[in-house]
């Protein structure tokens, strides 16, 4: 096993589930725990690793809160391009994830706050004022169906035989 | 009353000892079954959809009787590319309803009345029933952790009869895990070349040897091709258990025996099911086997860990090198397969299979399937360790 091809494993094995030992993840992959270790620290001092967060489903809480995506038409600086702007947006609160992507628009944000007033508000007073944004575009998320490879509907049980062949 | 309307035949065969653990385990709650015999992944997306096209396109009816030609072509393509043995689409190859069909008809094709068939021991709990029902009698060939449960042309020597007709060869080996290095499958080949057996070669884990391992196929040792049929299908490989979708490839004559027996009493195997085998194996030459082989890792990950926790916990186990299966030694506990197996049931509602079941020289061990989940496999762990921990009480 290459060097890399085990840090996809281990990285692969901590997004499914960050809680896995590293002596579990050690005896998996036939490799030392003080191996796993300090690739994991590595990991982390390079900021690969950048967080060991779970995936909620908020809908099963009583939080409440709105989520909008919303998609973002800047004008880029120059020599900054688009980067000076989303660091701008992003560190707002409500933004919890800006993409710069194609197409007809430049960033999608991902914007949560406790009341429609509340996002509504942000969306007018803080995002569209920027001089570099020229459009906004604000659609609410309704319902979240899978997250980060994570299917939010009810897991489907195991449809197998408890024993068989 | 109606018992008399019964073949004794088929009376006389026991019930497999797998199904009266599943009777038993249906009425325990939470229980963890690491009992099951079959992948943990559902068919990759890709295939389930390919079937749903087939469904729409109206490809409702039945096939050639051998199955689509495009689907043997690309079993013929494979096994070549990837296993090394050449088979003629044309003539050589049946698509049959899973393995398990295969097993049947190639063995009421080949056994007449009294032949008897060698059986490695521990082994699958189907071939000797099988035999039976065609009429033939199944002999143990036992083999041993100490040997990494490989059969050897020594054991098989000692059980060859004027009656022996067949042996039926299952490496990677369900329940023991082991594969048959290439040093005992030249044994094995000279001991059949030797008394002109059949070999009947069941490779239905040989995609899932771990470690870099490969399982080589019999019918690629020279001179084994005319006597071997080589048996294999979808189910393990593409995690298509339920579509039951396997075939057998055999020189012409065997081939064209079986295949009067499936045309008489199947006709074909499932339109849609053949449609997702071509899929599956068209797009596994094309992308490099990529479901196959993240399955796979995945599946060795939690090898490692049942193993290594296995031995951890005293249960002295053999390395599986294949399938998904390890196959622990209990007979350090002074209890006998089956009632370590209900006790731990009972007491810590685990599932585990009595390696009686599988045959004689299982009895000491237990089948432990790995395709279960990490998380469910720890907790399954943790509750053997208590239950052993009592049996240290006792």
């Amino acid at each position: 096993m290459t060097m890399d091809h085990l840090k996809y494993q281990v990285l692969e094995m901590l997004k499914n589930d960050c809680r896995t030992s590293l002596e579990d993840m050690a005896v998996m992959l036939g490799v030392s725990t003080q191996n796993i270790a300090s690739m994991v620290d590595e990991m982390e001092k390079e900021q690969i690793i950048l967080r060991y967060s779970p995936v909620v489903n908020w809908d099963k809480t009583d939080r409440q809160f709105v989520e909008a995506m919303i998609e973002v038409k800047v004008t880029p600086q120059k020599e900054k391009g688009f980067d000076a702007i989303a660091k701008r947006i992003y560190q707002y609160n409500e933004v919890k994830s800006v993409f710069l992507m194609s197409g007809t628009y430049d960033l999608l944000i991902l914007a949560e706050a406790p009341t429609l007033k509340e996002l509504a508000l942000f969306v007018s007073e803080k995002l569209s004022v920027m001089e570099t944004v020229t459009g906004t575009s604000t659609s609410f998320v309704l319902k979240r169906y899978k997250q980060d490879g994570v299917i939010f509907d009810t897991p489907s049980e195991d449809q197998r035989l408890v024993v068989s062949p | 009353m109606s018992e008399r309307f019964v073949n004794p035949r088929i009376a006389a065969i026991p019930p497999s000892g797998i199904r009266k653990f599943f009777n038993l385990a249906g009425t325990i709650k939470n229980a963890i079954s690491l009992g099951i015999g079959e992948p943990d992944f559902v068919t990759p997306y890709h295939i389930r959809e390919t079937m749903i096209d087939s469904l729409l396109n109206g490809e409702t009816q039945y096939t050639e009787n051998r199955g689509m030609l495009s689907l043997r072509k690309e079993i013929a393509r494979y096994l070549e590319d990837r296993h090394n043995v050449k088979y003629n689409p044309e003539t050589d190859i049946v698509v049959t309803i899973g393995a398990s069909e295969a097993i049947d008809i190639v063995l009421r094709a080949t056994l007449r009345e009294g032949d008897e068939v060698l059986l490695p021991d521990p082994g699958y709990v189907s071939y000797k029933p099988c035999v039976e029902m065609c009429g033939g009698v199944g002999i143990p060939v036992k083999t041993y952790a100490e040997d990494a449960f490989q059969i050897t042309g020594q054991a098989l020597e000692e059980k060859i009869t004027p009656r022996t007709r067949a042996l039926i060869l299952s490496y990677p080996n369900n329940p023991t895990g082991a594969i048959l290095e290439d040093e005992y499958l030249r044994q094995v080949a000279d001991v059949a070349i030797r008394h002109d057996l059949l070999v009947i070669c069941d490779e239905i884990y040989n995609e899932l040897v771990y470690d870099g391992l490969r399982q080589t196929s019999l019918a690629s040792l020279q001179g084994m091709w005319e006597r071997t049929v080589t048996i294999n299908g979808f189910s393990k490989a593409f995690a298509m258990t339920g579509h039951r979708i396997g075939y057998f490839c055999a020189p012409q004559p065997i081939a064209d025996a079986a295949l009067k027996i499936h045309q008489y009493t199947i006709l074909c195997a499932g339109r849609s099911a053949q449609a997702a085998a071509i899929h599956a194996l068209k797009t596994g030459r094309e992308n490099g086997y990529e479901d196959v082989i993240q399955m796979r890792e995945s599946y060795n990950r939690r090898r490692r860990l049942m193993h290594h926790a296995f031995n951890d916990m005293g249960l002295t186990c053999f390395e599986p090198r294949g399938a998904f299966y390890a196959f622990p030694c209990i007979q350090y506990t002074g209890l006998d397969s089956e009632t370590f197996c209900a006790r731990l049931l009972n007491e810590q509602a685990v599932v585990c299979i009595p390696g009686n079941a599988f045959g004689e020289s299982g009895e000491g061990f237990i089948r432990c399937c790995y395709a279960t989940d990490q998380e469910k496999m720890l907790e399954a762990f943790k509750r053997m360790r208590a239950f052993l921990a009592t049996l240290r009480e006792e």
